[in-house]
């Protein structure tokens, strides 16, 4: 395959310059196998203009740090090989997360409102006993609760849902995740009535419109479609019961 | 001036940082933690493998007890290490692992009956009892005696982390995340604070604290080729050491990591070898038996990075693209192991090379991976030098590690250090603090940073942020790694005195203002060289092999002469070099022996060969 030349068109603009106006700029840069968007990025700022805002950390799709949309779709930049791109490749930061510099939002503090809104901790009344040991609990479950906390906070979800960039109020499918992942652990002692008042309202599991847009763009296969539908079931009769 | 006023002050979010903080948190204390990132996203959220506590829980782990747990650290250590330190640590375990349990890790358990598992080369059968059901189980892992090694698949820093910053949520820890500290405030003999740098905006403001944590991690990124993520660029010890009386314990003790993917050096977990996986050559050939009869892959790391360089120099190295390289081979393990078990392993592969690890080998090779030396603490882990300032995790040299940490013991280490120093610093702050904030020390320490910030934006010199980082680090990649001897170390301390030199006068490229990136690389380039030249210098006075720290020209471990550790202090800003000074490591139960794997050639403290 012969070498290309890839294009990329990245947004520019410093919150804190607000006089100079949002703007697009084109770099160019030679591909070569394996190629990422980290590598590109990073070369790019060392190479063509230090000034460059943009945020990685794990480089290894594990920490969600990323997020960026890739030609208009929520992805892990460090996760994109370039080889999947077209030549010509436009870059812009995640939509709903507030901007903090071309590239980069603040989801730090998204993601830790949203633990303080829904109490994103096990819940318990039990004490620690440091002379007893672990609670028995089946690794049946124990894989289960994994698969649903595998989610790395990357926001791409977020970014991608048609309710959470209209509506700022709307918690997203990370949050409903979040919190089935409490909901199916023993060890956590909320009741389902606690579980409704956080996420049976229109904010929360009721304000989704199920079109799945999280689902299939979720980086870590995160299995959104089957949680959200879990929890929906969970509130609903819970909903019924309760009145 | 706006200022930040707390008890408690803990730079770093990572497993290290937030456990501290949570501990103080439950005692009562204002706490605050500062990180470059969000903390779930900091480096511990990528640990694969697993964490080591003597739980004795699966049938693959009957017979160990936190003994045989301590005298694997030491000899992992290669007598290097504080063994009162281990002590305190392997007793802490298996109530540390339960206490994560407690808050929310969703540990993998025992599952009773009959299971199937390969060693050295061959599969074998065990059976986990009835009776074990449900607790917490454990994998292999390298340089251990016995399966030790609680996971969650192959996300344990992931869950821990998590669960940890759950628990932080919960007690009400602060946590102000984009915002960097870039000097600590002190006067003399206490720590103050430190002066904090704001990621979002390029503001200056101090933090003003009775207790100071230093929990950054490690500075794997000094070297380019690093498994660390691209924050662990050693601020945390720069901004020690920077005191003039802050030393940094062995920091020429570097892990090298057997298999980090080629050529994007992501690391592939020891848990895969320890699952049962291969290291093949060229000639699909398991060539560790030959070199490690007894522990074959699973030797220490030092050990393994070794043995794998020296067969590539026996012309046993893969031909590829970016040089010779080896193999990891663990098809065999099949679909099922590979997709739960090894999850994160197996899309890494795919995602980032194209490579499918259940029908093709992968690519690997030693890179660069834990740095077992940093701010030297006491048992305590208050540092040496400054009342009031800890240390915790990776950052820390509390010195269980010594020259070689086994895997899967540093996740442990960063809950019982910050556990640790979460507690003793309370008592500190309840029982000795008696300094003051006094308002000029805390201004000038805030003007001196600013004055650093104007003079890079206002120009003068004329060196590359960028360049010379690349120099830097290629000046410990060709002379500081896996093998070491006299001439290069000499050539790196060299070169890096150069650089250290020319690191004064450099030039930005872009505004440097506000947040800029260039800006914060230059503010803290100068403080990475004197981290690889206290790595470079320490390597070069240290005349014998220790663990990691392998000289050709001095190939035998000599207790007679270096069985100390090295401090390095950075006494004077125009200092060339660190001073170095020695100690010895604490030794209370294990005399220095064989390790049982390795080279192994020991001159012995009483000097007979
Ligand atoms: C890929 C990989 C896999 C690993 N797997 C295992 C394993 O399976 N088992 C095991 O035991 N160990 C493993 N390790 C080692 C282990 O993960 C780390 O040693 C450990 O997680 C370090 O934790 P920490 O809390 O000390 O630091 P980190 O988690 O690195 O956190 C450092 C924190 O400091 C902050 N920080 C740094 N500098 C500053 C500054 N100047 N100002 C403000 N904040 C700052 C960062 O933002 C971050 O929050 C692995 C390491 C790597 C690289
Ligand atoms: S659910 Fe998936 S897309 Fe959403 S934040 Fe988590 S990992 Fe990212
Ligand atoms: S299914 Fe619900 S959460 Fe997912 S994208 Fe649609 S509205 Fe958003
Ligand atoms: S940098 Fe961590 S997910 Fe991309």
């Amino acid at each position: 395959m012969a070498q290309r030349r890839l294009q990329l068109e990245i947004y520019r603009y410093d919150p804190n310059d607000p006089q100079t106006a949002p703007r697009m700029d084109r770099f160019e840069i030679d591909e070569e196998p394996m190629m990422n968007l980290f590598t590109v990025l990073t070369r790019i700022r060392e190479e063509q203009d230090p000034s460059l805002m943009f945020d990685f950390s794990c480089r290894a799709a594990v920490c969600g740090s990323c997020g960026m949309l890739i030609n208009g779709k929520p992805q892990l930049a460090c996760q994109t090989l370039t080889q999947t791109l077209p030549k010509k490749t436009t870059l812009h930061p995640l939509p709903v997360f507030r901007h903090v510099g071309d590239l980069g939002v603040d989801t730090g503090t998204w993601f830790r409102t949203m633990y303080e809104n829904i109490g994103s901790w096990v819940h318990t009344e039990e004490e620690f006993d440091p002379q007893a040991i672990e609670q028995r609990l089946p690794n049946d479950l124990m894989l289960e609760i994994y698969e649903l906390e595998r989610c790395i906070e990357c926001g791409c979800c977020v970014a991608a849902c048609g309710t959470a960039n209209v509506r700022d109020d709307f918690v997203g499918a990370v949050t409903v995740n979040r919190l089935a992942r409490f909901m199916i652990d023993p060890r956590d002692q909320r009741t389902n009535l606690q579980y409704y008042d956080v996420m049976g309202t229109d904010d929360g599991i009721f304000g989704c419109m199920g079109l799945l847009g999280c689902d299939d763009i979720c980086p870590k296969e995160i299995p959104l479609q089957k949680t959200l539908a879990m929890v929906r079931r969970k509130m609903a009769m819970t909903g019924l019961k309760g009145k | 001036m706006e200022k930040v006023l707390t008890d408690v002050l803990v730079i770093g979010g990572g497993l290290a940082g937030e456990r501290a903080a949570v501990e103080a948190a439950m005692r009562g204390c204002d706490v605050t933690v500062i990180s470059l990132i969000p903390a779930r996203r900091s480096h511990s959220c990528a640990a694969q493998g697993g964490m080591q506590a003597a739980l004795g829980n699966t049938a693959k782990a009957e017979g160990d007890s936190v003994d045989v747990h301590f005298n694997d650290t030491v000899k992992g250590s290669d007598w290097g290490a504080d063994q009162d330190r281990i002590r305190l640590f392997v007793e802490a375990m298996p109530q540390v692992v339960r206490q994560m349990d407690h808050w929310g890790v969703p540990w993998n358990r025992v599952v009773p009956g009959k299971f199937t598992f390969h060693k050295r080369g061959q599969k074998h059968e065990a059976e986990d009892r009835q009776e074990k059901a449900g607790l917490i189980t454990q994998r292999d892992f390298g340089g251990v005696s016995y399966w030790r090694c609680a996971y969650t698949a192959d996300g344990t820093g992931h869950t821990l982390l998590y669960t940890m910053d759950n628990v932080a949520a919960k007690f009400g820890v602060k946590i102000h995340d984009r915002v960097e500290a870039v000097a600590l405030i002190h006067d003399g003999q206490n720590c103050l604070g430190a002066v904090v740098r704001d990621l979002r905006d390029g503001s200056l403001r101090p933090y003003l604290a009775k207790a100071t944590v230093i929990a950054t991690g490690g500075f794997g990124r000094i070297y380019g080729k690093s498994t660390n993520a691209i924050q662990n660029e050693g601020t945390g010890c720069i901004i020690a050491q920077d005191t003039g009386l802050v030393p940094l314990g062995n920091m020429e003790a570097i892990q090298f990591h057997p298999t980090a993917l080629v050529p994007v050096w992501i690391l592939i977990t020891e848990g895969c070898r320890g699952d049962g996986g291969y290291l093949l050559d060229r000639d699909n050939h398991r060539f560790m038996a030959d070199y490690e009869p007894e522990k074959q892959e699973l030797a220490s790391r030092d050990v393994v990075s070794r043995r794998m360089i020296q067969h590539i120099r026996a012309g046993k190295g893969v031909e590829g693209p970016y040089g010779q390289h080896l193999w990891l081979d663990i098809r065999h393990l099949g679909r099922r192991h590979l997709e739960t078990r090894l999850r994160e392993v197996t899309d890494i592969c795919r995602h980032f090379i194209g490579v499918d690890p259940l029908t093709e080998p992968v690519p690997v090779l030693p890179t660069q991976h834990y740095s077992m030396g940093g701010v030297r603490t006491d048992i305590d882990c208050a540092a040496y030098g400054l009342r009031g300032l800890y240390a915790a995790g990776e950052a820390g040299c509390w010195d269980m590690h010594g020259f070689n940490r086994l895997g899967g013991n540093s996740l442990a280490e960063t809950l019982v250090t910050g556990w640790i120093a979460g507690t003793k610093l309370c008592d500190y702050i309840e029982k000795d603090f008696d300094a003051a904030f006094a308002p000029k020390l805390i201004e000038e320490a805030v003007r001196a940073q600013q004055a650093r910030i104007d003079g890079l934006i206002k120009g003068g010199g004329d060196e590359n942020v960028y360049q010379l980082r690349k120099e830097m680090e290629d000046a410990l990649l060709d002379n500081v790694h896996i093998f070491r001897n006299g001439p290069q170390l000499e050539k790196a301390v060299n070169e890096l005195k150069d650089l250290h030199a020319r690191s004064r006068k450099l030039k930005l490229e872009s505004h440097g203002k506000w947040a800029n990136p260039e800006l914060s690389m230059a503010l803290k380039l100068p403080g990475m060289i004197r981290l690889a030249l206290s790595i470079a210098y320490g390597g070069l006075k240290r005349t014998e092999s220790r663990g990691s720290h392998y000289r050709e020209d001095f190939p035998a471990r000599d207790d007679q002469n270096w069985l100390k550790r090295t401090l390095a202090y950075w006494k004077q800003p125009d200092d060339e070099l660190p001073t170095l000074e020695y100690e010895a490591p604490v030794i209370t139960e294990s005399p220095p022996g064989s390790r049982g794997y390795g080279e192994s050639q020991v001159i012995p403290a009483e000097g007979k060969k």
